[in-house]
């Protein structure tokens, strides 16, 4: 691909990017130096434990509760579980006898705590071996089958409660044109301190990611791209209080992407910011070792901030995305950071404007397959307007060279999508990407005119932005009100009684062979 | 003036309107004649059939143009005006900020056995719900969003410590009426804890509840379907910003 040219100031480039790795760290050793349930349970799912009770209560969260009542999580659960597995025939079973009552959990030592690391070693190590597999069998399919012929990838959205109504749907969007299917979750999914067992036929606008929904979602998935002849990637939500499960889950059923925001649970759902940095750290490192590409949530704060105002917050938070994911083992061909066009178009110049703001990312971030988010603030009921937004939208997209671009309805903020909506939304993109397929390489803005001024700009307050972070403590900055506008302090929201300081003792498999794994390239400037 | 009206192409009186929709038909001539037919049983009259369009195997898409054989007496049009006007954020928080003169604090939660946030989320939380910004967003006011499962007495506890202008109830559960018996639960509470003039305004939301029940279940106000968090802002506005209120 050739890149657009944009002049942005180099030195400003390594200072911002060596600001975002000092300002990561602290929250970094944070996220090294403790524990959460949703890990401890993620671990447990690598281990291969389904099922749920009666109630529809996950066997992962009966037995981890269990444990964490009688020994607490600060020591990790693999030793004190895998200790009391010497009595039963396999997990399920074990977690049957603890939601009981009727197991007395122990952190064994010498040769019971080998023991019990053995057998917890061999069951988790099998859950990576699933991972690795569902990577293996990804790389040949697409190896096969083909990716897209184009770029952008064309990202369209599904959502309608029911996994079986879900399915026709997204194999109908993929004959239509669809690259990468979504599958919307359940209002409120994020919320719950439990990942749904099974296939679900009920949701609340969007349907529940459960490991099963995601196997039956890939298998007809499968089925299509080999008809349509390219690979149809599948997207989903590791977000929320179970962050860490979901992605094991969707490392384990070949999920291809997945939202995965570094504060988007902090800020707009009222995560404890603790609880979502420790689930974050590892759900990244569980997706590099999938190949799974994350999608950031930078498109968010200009729903609720404005679009040119807070434009820089939208870079430093993409510079803070990047420097988590390096952190955990994500290459940048896996970083799909988010940016989105919601300026104001009654603002003179914003075409412009979003120009500036899109060719920035992408000349920041120019190996990373960059989301492309549509408007959706400035969306009315004026449907025609909106298909003109949305035209103008694709042109920046391919323009500026974007990677993945979602599909902008005009029907946004009025009825979710109808078939028609979307056969006309695809028809806008695919006139745009064919009329202007080549135009990114004409597109040299001078070096001294509106738009390339209009970048350093924003990446200069960026850094102002960053400098501050840096000096008061990003925790202190999400505390204050810095990003989106919301004021999480880091000792309240949602989730903090399943957060605990890891012990000097504290083992965890899953943990251990990530670590391993993470090769974290370092940035230019980067301190360490 | 005649007040009776038709659509207006380019000419008055002509009737003209556009509209567009999709049959669940393959594209083929029947499927035109279905869509010309279905135009001329909508009520337009010398329907032109400008698009059709087949999406995938078996739906086609069509934009038909035609005049509309039907009538309007102005003066026969009913408007059923909501009980209050309808605010943006900024006019709510215009209103609090300028005739409160301090923050609106507003306490949420699910009672009782309810473990369905989904409602008192949308309404409250920063995210929304389709494309609106819950409460949170709302600078002006000030919320606290207890989630799942709170026991009355808590709830009428914390309402207290916080100084709730205003307490919203969520449920969504309705097995044996389990949302009436909690509803009633939740207003006797707070009518016991609390005089005519410090209690909170009670609101109530679920999908289940009829909107004209308030009085029946000592709330101030239900919500029922379909409720945005701008209706709820609107109406805490209206109750305790411009309204010299009596709560229930």
């Amino acid at each position: 691909m050739t890149g657009p040219l944009l002049p942005l100031d180099a030195g400003l480039v390594a200072r911002a990017r060596a600001l975002a790795a000092e300002a990561a760290q602290p929250v970094v050793d944070l996220a090294r130096s403790h524990t959460t349930v949703s890990v401890e349970r993620a671990t447990l799912r690598l281990a291969g434990l389904t099922g749920a009770d009666p109630d529809g209560i996950p066997w992962v969260n009966r037995l981890a509760d269990a444990v964490q009542a009688q020994v607490g999580i600060e020591h990790g659960i693999a030793l004190p579980v895998f200790h009391a597995l010497k009595d039963f025939p396999d997990l399920e079973r074990l977690a049957h006898a603890a939601a009981a009552g009727g197991v007395r959990f122990a952190l064994p030592d010498g040769r019971a705590a080998r023991a019990a690391r053995d057998r917890a070693s061999s069951a988790v190590g099998a859950g990576f071996d699933r991972i690795d597999a569902s990577r293996a069998t990804r790389s040949q399919l697409v190896a096969e089958i083909g990716d897209p012929p184009q770029r952008p990838w064309i990202y369209l959205i599904v959502a309608t409660g029911d996994i079986y109504e879900d399915i026709p749907q997204a194999q109908a969007a993929a004959k239509a044109g669809a690259d990468v299917i979504a599958v919307i979750r359940s209002t409120g999914q994020s919320l719950l301190d439990y990942v749904p067992e099974g296939a679900t036929r009920e949701g609340f606008a969007g349907t529940y990611a459960t490991g099963e929904n995601f196997r039956l979602m890939r298998a007809a998935l499968d089925e299509t791209s080999r008809e349509v002849g390219r690979y149809i990637r599948l997207t989903n939500y590791a977000s929320g209080l179970c962050m860490p499960e979901i992605a094991a889950l969707a490392g384990m059923n070949r999920l291809d992407m997945m939202l995965n925001d570094s504060m988007y649970g902090i800020l707009f759902r009222d995560i404890n910011p603790i609880r979502t940095f420790v689930d974050q750290r590892f759900s990244r490192q569980v997706h590099a070792r999938a190949g799974i590409i994350i999608n950031t949530g930078e498109d968010n704060y200009l729903t609720t901030a404005d679009a040119v105002e807070a434009a820089h917050t939208v870079t430093v938070s993409q510079l803070l995305n990047e420097r988590f994911a390096h952190e955990a083992g994500l290459p940048d061909e896996l970083l799909g950071l988010g940016h989105a066009f919601e300026i104001n178009p009654e603002v003179p110049e914003s075409f412009r404007l979003e120009l500036a703001h899109a060719l920035l990312a992408r000349q920041l971030f120019p190996d990373a397959p960059l989301k492309w988010m549509p408007p959706t603030k400035h969306m009315t009921g004026d449907v025609f307007r909106g298909n003109l937004l949305d035209g103008f939208f694709n042109l920046a997209g391919v323009m500026t060279g974007q990677s993945i671009l979602l599909v902008g309805m005009m029907t946004e903020a009025v009825v979710t999508p109808w078939l028609s909506d979307r056969d006309i939304a695809l028809q806008n993109v695919r006139y745009v990407l064919s009329a202007c397929a080549g135009l990114a390489e004409d597109f040299h803005p001078p070096a001294d005119g509106f738009i390339a001024t209009r970048a350093n700009h924003v990446l200069g307050e960026a850094v102002d932005l960053l400098e501050r972070i840096r000096d008061d403590g990003l925790l202190n900055a999400i505390a204050d009100g810095t990003f989106g506008i919301m004021k999480r302090p880091a000792d309240g929201g949602r989730g903090l009684d399943g957060v605990a300081k890891r012990a000097d003792d504290y083992w965890n498999p899953a943990v251990a062979i990530l670590d391993q794994g993470s090769t974290a390239p370092i940035p230019d400037g980067d301190p360490a | 003036m005649s007040r009776i009206v038709r659509p207006y192409g380019d000419t008055t009186g002509d009737g003209m309107v556009q509209l567009s929709f999709t049959l669940p038909v393959p594209h083929d001539k029947r499927a035109e004649g279905a869509a010309l037919q279905l135009a001329a049983k909508m009520g337009i009259d010398g329907a032109m059939l400008v698009h059709a369009k087949p999406i995938g195997e078996s739906y086609t898409f069509f934009v038909v143009y035609g005049a509309s054989t039907h009538l309007v007496n102005l003066d026969e049009v009913q408007v059923v005006e909501r009980d209050y006007p309808h605010l943006s954020p900024k006019e709510v928080n215009d209103a609090v900020r300028e005739k409160l003169g301090r923050k609106l604090t507003v306490v949420g939660a699910c009672i009782g056995t309810d473990a369905h946030t989904v409602g008192i989320d949308a309404i409250l939380n920063i995210k929304g719900v389709a494309g609106e910004k819950g409460l949170e967003y709302y600078r002006e006011l000030r919320v606290v969003n207890l989630g799942a499962q709170v026991a009355v007495p808590d709830l009428v506890n914390r309402a207290v410590d916080e100084g709730a202008d205003a307490v919203l109830v969520s449920q969504v559960v309705t097995q044996k009426d389990a949302h009436l018996h909690n509803t009633r639960e939740m207003s006797a509470a707070f009518r016991e804890a609390l005089p005519p003039g410090k209690r909170p305004l009670l609101v109530v939301g679920g999908p289940r509840f009829d909107e004209s029940a308030a009085a029946d279940l000592g709330v101030d106000r239900i919500f029922s379907r379909g409720t945005m968090p701008s209706d709820v802002a609107s109406y805490l506005v209206h109750r305790l910003v411009f309204t010299n209120r009596e709560t229930a």
